[in-house]
């Protein structure tokens, strides 16, 4: 569903993406997963185009996003640091999404609930807390059942029973046939959530696989242990 | 587009600067025509306070208002909106804000004391210069990565365009006073807005025939229909040229 074709960013002299070649599709839950700086929020951000790539072509479900937007309403998308308009209220933000969103399905409104945000629905923007915002957040990016949910971060901030809600939704998602993407270094977190595994280094994919076939190979018992393994190996 | 655009006027709205700017505006709107004995000379003053005042506010706030609008357009650019739709939006209810403000502000004075043709040029060119400026703003905003630097460009082509260009126009003329210069004076004249719309209210009240040849030479090119189309034309150009500018660039630009 998502076809990343030899995708580079370049910031200035930072190649912070490096001919990057990944397609990914069917229901699986990726982690996107590297050291700091190897190019996984400028991935998913050029997925949404808010970057806009140096050179390359992404399609979602065949189709190149260069001149075409609508293909953003199949994805849920929750950054890695919320930043909503000040003077909004929570309220206001997520009626300005729903009117321009102007889905005629049914809201997923799942989230809303269980962070009981429409107690806190009138407080501003700019009043809220990280984890708050956090909520905010997610709620947005799972509000119109996208088909695609790209979550930067999702766990980071939240406190763990907003985590362990977050999580229990994505385990939901993906049996419902989603592609999920996550960013996390929270690796423990995301133990029994992941299906699969994209690692990133220095603005290449260094692998694309599925957990059982990582902890076959490394002998690690959890992802985390795995990847610190492989971390200690690339550096040596 | 239309939901957009309501929600850029309805946050402007609630900024008190825009507020406090049309109080100002009609403060002076309502005050100069009592201050001056005629109301030709009292258009004439305004027209002055305006040339100086709507260009610096108009910069300066379309300026501050876009950085602040910063998370509100990262936001939408998540969203399948595009990017020229933003773009558009927020530069049209800005458009509305500050012209409303004027319109407010000195259109009703000005409609009371000169409902004439003078007083019609008056707020013809006072909704262009503030567009113009909208639009500058746009682009300087766009161009200057943060907002400190942003409004340094800003008020530096607010300071260009009203101040240091007419110094260096009037130091070239009387440089090259030995030579015929009137076209070439004619030309530069016309590549700042601000001159333009000031040559344009000169011919409205006749009193170029205070300055002289060049004076001459303004009214024989500005001042039939032709020389109005042109102004109107070159005003619009610098209404949709900065602005083009900021929206191709916006469309590339990581955010």
């Amino acid at each position: 569903m998502i076809e990343l074709r030899d995708i580079s960013k370049n910031f200035g002299l930072t190649h912070a993406l490096n001919h990057v070649n990944l397609k990914l599709g069917g229901e699986q839950c990726i982690g996107l997963i590297g050291p700091n700086a190897c190019g996984k929020t400028t991935m998913i951000k050029s997925i949404l185009s808010i970057v806009v790539p140096t050179k390359g072509d992404i399609l979602i479900e065949g189709k190149s996003i260069k001149n075409d937007v609508s293909y953003k309403a199949a994805i849920g998308y929750m950054p890695q640091i919320g930043r909503y308009p000040e003077n909004m209220t929570i309220g206001q933000v997520v009626d300005m999404i729903k009117s321009i969103r102007n889905s005629h399905e049914p809201l997923d409104e799942e989230l809303w609930r269980a962070f009981e945000l429409e107690g806190m629905k009138d407080k501003k923007m700019h009043t809220l807390s990280g984890g708050t915002i956090q909520k905010v957040s997610a709620t947005i990016a799972f509000m119109f059942n996208p088909k695609i949910l790209i979550l930067d971060e999702p766990t980071a901030g939240l406190d763990p029973l907003a985590s362990e809600i977050l999580r229990d939704k994505i385990k939901k998602e993906r049996k419902n046939g989603k592609l999920i993407m996550i960013t996390s270094h929270l690796l423990n977190e995301l133990n029994d959530v992941l299906s699969h595994i994209v690692f990133m280094e220095e603005g290449k994919i260094v692998f694309y696989k599925d957990i059982e076939s990582l902890l076959e190979e490394t002998g690690q018992p959890s992802i985390s242990k795995a990847i610190s393994h492989l971390l200690k190996n690339l550096k040596a | 587009m239309k939901k957009l655009i309501g929600l850029v006027i309805k946050d402007i709205l609630k900024n008190k600067v825009i507020l406090i700017y049309t109080l100002f505006l009609a403060a002076f709107g309502w005050s100069v025509f009592g201050l001056e004995s005629s109301t030709a000379k009292g258009a004439l003053s305004l027209f002055n306070i305006i040339l100086l005042s709507v260009p610096l506010v108009s910069i300066i706030f379309a300026n501050i208002y876009i950085y602040n609008s910063k998370e509100f357009i990262e936001l939408l650019v998540s969203q399948p909106i595009k990017r020229s739709t933003i773009w558009n939006s927020i530069f049209i209810g800005l458009l509305i804000a500050i012209n409303l403000a004027f319109l407010i502000g000195i259109g009703i004075p000005v409609m009371v004391f000169t409902p004439d043709t003078i007083g019609f040029s008056v707020i013809l060119t006072g909704l262009f210069i503030g567009s113009i400026f909208t639009s500058l703003a746009m682009m300087s905003s766009i161009i200057a990565k943060d907002k400190a630097r942003g409004i340094g460009v800003s008020i530096m082509i607010w300071l260009f365009l009203s101040l240091i260009y007419d110094g260096l126009l009037l130091f070239f003329m009387f440089q090259f006073s030995d030579y015929p210069i009137e076209k070439l004076m004619v030309l530069f004249s016309s590549l700042n807005p601000i001159d333009l719309a000031r040559i344009q209210m000169l011919l409205q009240i006749d009193v170029s025939a205070l300055m002289g040849y060049t004076g001459a030479i303004f009214k024989k090119f500005f001042g039939n229909f032709y020389g109005y189309l042109i102004t109107i034309g070159l005003l619009m150009v610098w209404i949709i040229v900065p602005y083009l500018i900021s929206l191709r660039k916006f469309n590339k630009k990581d955010l």
